[in-house]
């Protein structure tokens, strides 16, 4: 059933892409006209955009690392499935896709966990989780699924 | 130009190394200079020539410096102890080695803090780069392994290792049979029905 194959393979995608996204865009917490992220505070005035440097301590950069880390780990297990599709007996499992799989999600997980302890260091005031934030924390879900699949399932003759 | 984080109550060493394709002649010298953070001239703090270090006797930083370069390495370094934060600023340093006298002297900014703040990037770097060093040599050890117990190498007994003993051991079996997995009940009934199809090439 190419279905299947191509079921599994879009939702790998899809926890990658939410991985990306909540990496890359500015929108993990926000303040009427300002967000932030990991990497940059922006605020946005009658001029534009204006983004400065964002906070340097180790807490955030544990965060980045973590972020960081899934994406490597998600696109190393997404290369690995296409390695083994090809390479692995009849009847074998995915069991190393499956892994990196499972650490990716481990490491948004603790990435996301890690942020929402220590926050109150970096913002101050009421602001609000961004949409970046509430991606990640969806990521984490979809990439457990995603490799707990890969884990359990078999190849057929 | 470069710039340097200080301890406030520490040392630092600032570095001047100069390049000259002449020999070291005896007339090489090194001049130190310092600019306060919101002056506009600088003052003089140390010269070295002929061999003789004059260091700093009246200025803010004496009983402070100390020479600890080699002269003969064309190396003019100055050692500054018990940082204050008024020592914020430029401190640039002129060498010279006669005839070689055209350069372009070298300024460094010092800064000096409560507390060293950790620069940007280091500890995301060293955390990706140590989980992935630790992944590697996992996946290294273990096709070590497999390779090795595969070639008989290391001998099926190996009741230490009996996690890579017993994978090798399951692959030999599931090449053996032709997928049959009559002690799957339940759950792995349906499971058989989430297995792949490939295409014969």
């Amino acid at each position: 059933m190419l279905i299947l194959l191509f079921a599994i393979v879009i939702l790998h995608i899809a926890a990658l892409v939410l991985l990306f996204v909540s990496t890359i865009v500015n929108a993990w917490v926000s303040d009427n006209g300002s967000t932030a992220d990991l990497w940059q505070n922006c605020s946005s005035s009658d001029t534009g955009v204006h983004c400065v440097v964002g906070y340097t301590g180790e807490w955030i950069q544990a965060v980045q690392a973590m972020m960081i880390l899934s994406i490597i780990f998600s696109i190393i297990s997404l290369f690995l499935f296409i390695c083994q599709l090809f390479t692995l007996q009849k009847g074998g499992r995915f069991f190393l896709t499956g892994t990196f799989q499972i650490l990716a999600s481990l490491f948004v997980m603790s990435g996301a966990i890690i942020y929402t302890v220590k926050y109150r260091d970096w913002i101050s005031g009421d602001a609000s989780f961004g949409y970046a934030y509430i991606l990640a924390w969806v990521a984490f879900p979809l990439a457990l699924i995603s490799g707990l699949i890969y884990v359990i399932l078999r190849k057929r003759e | 130009s470069w710039e340097r984080h200080g301890l406030v109550g520490s040392e630092i060493k600032l570095y001047c190394l100069s390049f000259s394709w002449r020999w070291l002649s005896e007339d090489v010298s090194f001049s130190w200079s310092y600019k306060p953070e919101a002056a506009k001239d600088s003052i003089s703090i140390f010269h070295f020539a002929r061999g003789q270090a004059y260091v700093d006797n009246k200025g803010p930083f004496r009983d402070r410096l100390e020479f600890v370069g080699n002269p003969k390495r064309r190396d003019g370094s100055i050692l500054i102890r018990n940082l204050e934060y008024n020592d914020n600023g430029t401190f640039t340093c002129d060498a010279k080695n006669p005839p070689d006298i055209v350069g372009r002297p070298s300024s460094v900014k010092l800064l000096v803090f409560d507390r060293v703040p950790t620069r940007a990037g280091v500890i995301t770097g060293a955390i990706i780069g140590s989980v992935l060093g630790v992944v590697i040599l996992i996946l290294a050890l273990y096709y070590l392994m497999r390779f090795l117990v595969a070639r008989r190498v290391l001998s099926l007994s190996c009741w230490l290792l009996f996690l890579f003993c017993s994978t090798v051991e399951k692959g030999k079996k599931k090449s053996g049979k032709e997928g049959s997995q009559q002690r799957q009940v339940g759950v792995k009934d349906v499971l058989t029905y989430l297995q792949l199809e490939i295409l014969e090439s």
